[in-house]
């Protein structure tokens, strides 16, 4: 990438940003806090990757969907189809009527693999489904909804209804997806154990160098024309139907990515828990995550990870040392972050914090120009 | 196991007879006699959160979400029973602190703060959980970390994990016994199966016909209604259609509040003899949701119902409406999840040790001749030998006990020929 | 699966089970009147909504303790009392919440979303830490509770009749104060255009006010009749939302008659379906016909000729 693509791409402050998150999260936390904490913010990485697919919906284009719990439930769901069978096999579940079959199938009287969890013997499988399935089905819904110029509210509560026929759908048909139990009981991946503090450590760092990837994809759609045209949707969409654009396919396009986003994060949460279960595709998961990504900031990518590693850290905390109290600390937030700050922690910063900075950061690059100019030599060779 | 631990809430220790005294046992009956604590490296090689004078144990149940109507009544039961041991100079010498978590009605947070017990706050035992799923989801966790878990809520059986004591009936105690007093005393010859859609209601339902047929009888119906459904006028209109001699209920949660009601009000009248109501999923705490008047004369089949005469479940009554307020009522699982923290203490007396590995070989065997819901006896498959009563739902919200098994009942967690 | 019945019994059951359906379609009615007022008339998507029902039937649960502590000889009326009382405080907790929040989100409606589920959530926790996390049982005069026989098999549930006319009667109440009243008038011209309706004297956020309290308190009838078919509990609201929903937007948002419409087609879809499904395909499928319709036609089933 040529030194002027790149400086557009990644604007000083928004580097600056990145490298600050990437400090964090692959220095001073892995480092600071022992590994149960670390899984535990693993944990909450998995629904930045969701919250970041949100900015980009939600925040640039305007749509709000309610169904995200959805794409993380097929990625979720996928990964641990994966990890099933391969936990399941005929000697681990020799004491089953039929060796061989996930341990919730055989309680079902299903004798045989149904044919939709063949394919996912094999790990590369997987690992493709993770992306395209909820992209395909992103796909159908968004063609479905946004060639018919349904959008803002009304997307939301379709996508709701459609968060909620999936919970039904997975509870009912428990032979085949675990039911309201979902698929738990996950064990190893290619023969090398999950559970171990050493394969968590794996996963972690995994799970940010993901979540990075997912992070410069979505600062190349905001950065791009796309990115423009999206913000260009939300404030005046007739506007930019009239300029000759298909306002649909952009739509499309930047909910198909929320969702594979999503889903990526799914799989991971899959991996670093241990199971996937219906409670993370229902209304309420979905409705927490949109939830996440205000509270960070609904126009930045970067304040979507902050607010989701903030809430869920809050969550945790709060519900060990008050679990009667956290319920009315969790509403109060949500209220005031709609109505003091709705631009979320970003905005915070941005108002209060940034200009302080760059005050000092003037201050200071004025009395050193030479060694600015050398770190941006430094960042053109990465 | 030859170790007989009797308890006795009047702290009265002196009943250990003297033939069966392990070393173990003997420390402990020694321990306990001199209030000494026996040696810290003694009771705990394996770096729980045990001092001189204290032991930690976890409570994890969902008090926020929509499980907290259900699971309130297992965290009073056992806050109570572990003040009450309290009272009695504790396990091993050692007083009982609870470090008491929240599941919120989320499987991946019951997984996490099991973690957050056994690793932080390196808990002796759980008790805790209340939903399938929830088990499900700690399950891994205490078998990778290698922790205790008491388990409360009668459950559909298949599992018998070496670092889970189940509490609570598994299917086949709590299903056949009922369904064989229905066959024999009230002649019924048709049944339709009912539940929520998850495996609980499902599992019951299997194995209940899988009863029901080898009895040469007929199930006429079987439906199911996703959780939190609030509307059965359609089923109930099946059952007109129909016409069974009893409807087998196993609905759970605000579903259970909407069928009764509805039932009620379409004129199904549960105390006239057909259609019966047998229902394996309303203990009195439901009740008080239902409202007695409109389940009068359902029949509930179960191991506990507060109505119990014998003298422990009434010592066991008074000290819980003592404790949590006289308009309480008491369950089926409250009772099992009461038993929990006694199990325990007995088990940890017996080996003499809070180390895991040590009270997981002293559990088998381990009986209370003081549990409210009578004699208990753990089984070495980690369930429980219970007997199973049949209670006649009365208005005041009380069940009035009707028929008891003579006999206890194996638990069968794998019920050859039910599967 | 008829082959061993007669056709009386065939008849009698349909009968019931049309009946049974006309029920599910009050519940539905009464569940979305108030929806239908606060989003489909001012365009705020009050995710608390089923909190107020609760509230409503928690208001009737202590209004039936009162009157059996102290006026028990008048415990039969009761319900007529307690359904005024939750009207009102569900409106009065509907106003205020309408000042303290709602009235500076009018310009962002996705925002009140995630207000109103904040508030649903505090909601949640007020019942608990006052009612306690268990369901309350809601004692019904005796006269609410039977049934009338009209033949051997076919019996009508009084309460079922109950909430059919309470349907009916609110249904026309509140048409006739949004299409009749001065009121009514008033509301309409504020959601077709705030400025303009401000601009020849109306007081637009009185207007707002009183109309989001209307709305709040026919979910607190709602939710007070609702205590004789369902459960209350903290978190017995939740169960209804996600219908409530799908009931406005299918019938078209801005037109109560599409929400009764709806209302009579998801319900009838559904009972029929109960009838030769299982409860929980059925409930899978009703879901699904309406999303596909929805993705057909996306408007709703009524809607009003103007396009985004």
């Amino acid at each position: 990438m040529s030194y002027a693509g790149f400086k557009t791409l990644f604007p000083k402050s928004d580097l600056i940003g990145f490298a600050v998150l990437a400090f964090i999260l692959v220095v001073v936390l892995p480092l600071g806090v022992d590994i149960f904490r670390l899984n535990l913010i693993g944990k909450y990485l998995t629904y930045a990757f969701v919250a970041v697919g949100l900015v980009l919906c939600w925040g640039s284009g305007g749509i709000l969907s309610l169904g995200q719990g959805v794409f993380f439930g097929v990625g979720g769901y996928a990964m641990a189809m994966f990890l099933k069978l391969e936990a399941s096999s005929p000697e681990n579940t020799a004491i089953q009527s039929t060796p061989g079959i996930p341990d919730f199938m055989d309680w079902n009287q299903i004798t045989e693999l149904p044919w939709f969890w063949q394919p996912f013997h094999s790990l590369t499988f997987t690992v493709l489904a993770i992306i395209i399935v909820p992209s395909i089905f992103a796909y159908i819904i968004g063609v479905a909804m946004f060639k018919r110029r349904v959008g803002g509210v009304y997307f939301a509560i379709i996508t709701q209804a459609v968060a909620a026929i999936m919970t039904i759908l997975v509870i009912g048909q428990q032979g085949y997806t675990g039911g309201v139990n979902g698929i738990t009981d996950l064990r190893t991946l290619h023969g090398w154990d999950i559970r171990t503090d050493e394969a968590k450590y794996v996963f972690y760092f995994l799970c940010v160098f993901l979540l990075f990837v997912c992070l410069a994809v979505a600062q190349f759609v905001r950065k791009s024309k796309l990115g423009r045209l999206l913000v260009a949707m939300r404030e005046m969409e007739d506007r930019v139907r009239f300029s000759g654009y298909d306002v649909s396919n952009f739509k499309i396009f930047v909910f198909c990515l929320g969702s594979a986003f999503a889903a990526i994060g799914g799989a991971m949460f899959t991996l670093q828990v241990g199971f996937m279960s219906p409670t993370l595709v229902g209304i309420v998961p979905s409705i927490e995550m949109v939830i996440f990504c205000a509270v960070g900031g609904r126009l930045s990518i970067l304040g979507a990870v902050y607010g989701a590693l903030v809430v869920n850290w809050a969550k945790t905390t709060l519900s060990e040392s008050f679990p009667e109290l956290w319920l009315f600390a969790m509403g109060a937030l949500f209220i005031a972050v709609v109505m003091a700050f709705p631009n979320g922690l970003a905005g915070l910063y941005s108002k209060y914090c940034e200009p302080f900075i760059k005050k000092k950061y003037n201050s200071i690059r004025a009395n050193r120009k030479g060694d600015v100019v050398a770190k941006g030599a430094t960042h053109e060779q990465q | 196991m030859a170790n007989t631990i009797n308890k006795h809430p009047a702290g009265s220790r002196s009943k250990l007879p003297g033939l069966v005294k392990s070393l173990m046992g003997a420390a402990a009956f020694a321990s306990m006699a001199l209030t000494a604590p026996a040696s810290l490296a003694e009771v705990n090689t394996t770096d729980l959160a045990v001092t001189e004078d204290t032991v930690k144990v976890g409570i994890l149940h969902s008090v926020t979400g929509t499980m907290a109507i259900s699971e309130t009544g297992s965290v009073q039961a056992e806050k109570l029973a572990i003040e009450q041991i309290n009272a009695m100079g504790g396990v091993l010498g050692r007083k009982i602190e609870y470090v008491q978590e929240d599941g919120a009605s989320d499987w991946p947070t019951f997984a996490e703060k099991s973690r957050k017990l056994l690793l932080n706050d390196k808990v002796a035992a759980v008790f805790g959980c209340w939903t399938s799923a929830s088990r499900k989801a700690v399950l891994p966790v205490f078998e990778q970390y290698n922790g205790m878990l008491y388990y409360p809520t009668f459950y559909e059986g298949l599992e018998q994990s070496p670092n889970v004591i189940y509490t609570g009936q598994e299917a086949t105690q709590q299903i056949l016994a009922g369904i064989d007093w229905v066959v024999k005393e009230k002649k019924a010859k048709t049944f339709y199966l009912l539940g929520s859609d998850y495996i609980w209601p499902r599992t019951s339902n299997k194995i209940a016909r899988k009863h029901i047929e080898k009895l040469g009888l007929k199930v006429v119906g079987e439906d199911y209604y996703p959780l939190g459904h609030t509307q059965f006028n359609s089923i109930i209109n099946k059952f007109k259609l129909k016409k069974p001699d009893v409807i087998f209920a196993s609905v759970v949660g605000g579903s259970n509040v909407a069928f009764y009601k509805q039932l009620k009000a379409a004129g199904i009248d549960m105390t006239k003899e057909k259609p019966l109501v047998l229902t394996i999923s309303v203990t009195e705490d439901e009740i008080l949701g239902i409202g007695g008047e409109n389940i009068d004369g359902a029949y509930a089949s179960m191991k506990y119902f507060q109505s119990l005469t014998n003298d422990n479940n009434q010592a066991f009554v008074k000290a819980f409406k003592e404790r949590w307020g006289d308009d309480i009522v008491i369950g089926d699982v409250t009772q099992a999840a009461y038993l929990g923290p006694w199990l325990w203490k007995a088990a940890v007396e017996a080996a003499g040790s809070f180390d895991v590995d040590k009270v997981r070989a002293a559990s088998p065997g381990i009986e209370l001749t003081t549990a409210p819901e009578g004699y208990v006896k753990v089984h070495p498959n980690h369930h429980l030998w219970s007997k199973t009563r049949i209670g006649n739902a009365k208005t005041d919200g009380q069940y009035e006990i009707v028929y008891e098994t003579p006999e206890l009942i194996e638990p069968d967690p794998f019920p050859a020929g039910y599967q | 699966m008829f082959a061993d019945y007669s056709t009386s019994e065939l008849m009698s059951i349909f009968a019931m089970q049309g009946f049974a359906g006309l029920i599910l379609f009050s519940v539905f009615v009464l569940m979305a009147l108030g929806l239908a007022i606060i989003f489909g008339q001012m365009g705020v998507i009050n995710m608390a909504h089923g909190e107020f029902m609760i509230l409503g039937a928690y208001v009737t649960y202590l209004t039936s303790n009162v009157f059996s502590e102290y006026m028990p000889s008048m415990f039969g009326s009761y319900f007529f009392i307690a359904m005024i009382l939750a009207f009102i405080a569900a409106g009065a907790l509907g106003m205020f919440v309408e000042w303290a929040l709602i009235r500076h989100l009018y310009k962002r409606p996705l925002d009140t979303l995630l207000a109103t589920w904040g508030l649903s959530l505090i909601l949640q926790q007020i019942y608990r830490s006052v009612f306690g996390a268990r369901e309350v049982g809601v004692t019904l005069p005796d006269w609410l509770m039977g049934s009338f026989q009209l033949s051997e098999i076919v019996e009508v549930p009084i309460n079922g009749i109950f909430v059919m006319t309470l349907a009916i009667g609110i249904s026309l109440a509140v048409a006739a104060l949004m299409y009749k009243s001065r009121w009514g008038i008033q509301v309409r011209s504020v959601v077709q255009n705030r400025p303009m309706a401000g601009a020849v004297g109306i007081n637009t956020s009185k207007v707002d006010r009183l109309t989001f309290g209307l709305g709040c308190g026919i979910a607190g009838v709602a939710g007070s009749a609702f205590t004789m078919i369902g459960s209350t509990g903290p978190t017995s609201g939740q169960l209804y939302i996600v219908d409530t929903f799908l009931v406005v937007v299918f019938g078209g948002a801005a037109s109560l008659l599409g929400t009764i419409a709806s209302a009579f087609t998801i319900s009838q879809a559904q009972s029929t379906m109960e009838f030769f499904l299982s409860g929980s395909m059925a409930k899978v499928l009703t879901l699904l016909f309406v999303v596909v319709i929805l993705m057909l036609r996306p408007q709703g089933l009524f809607s009003l000729k103007v396009r985004r």
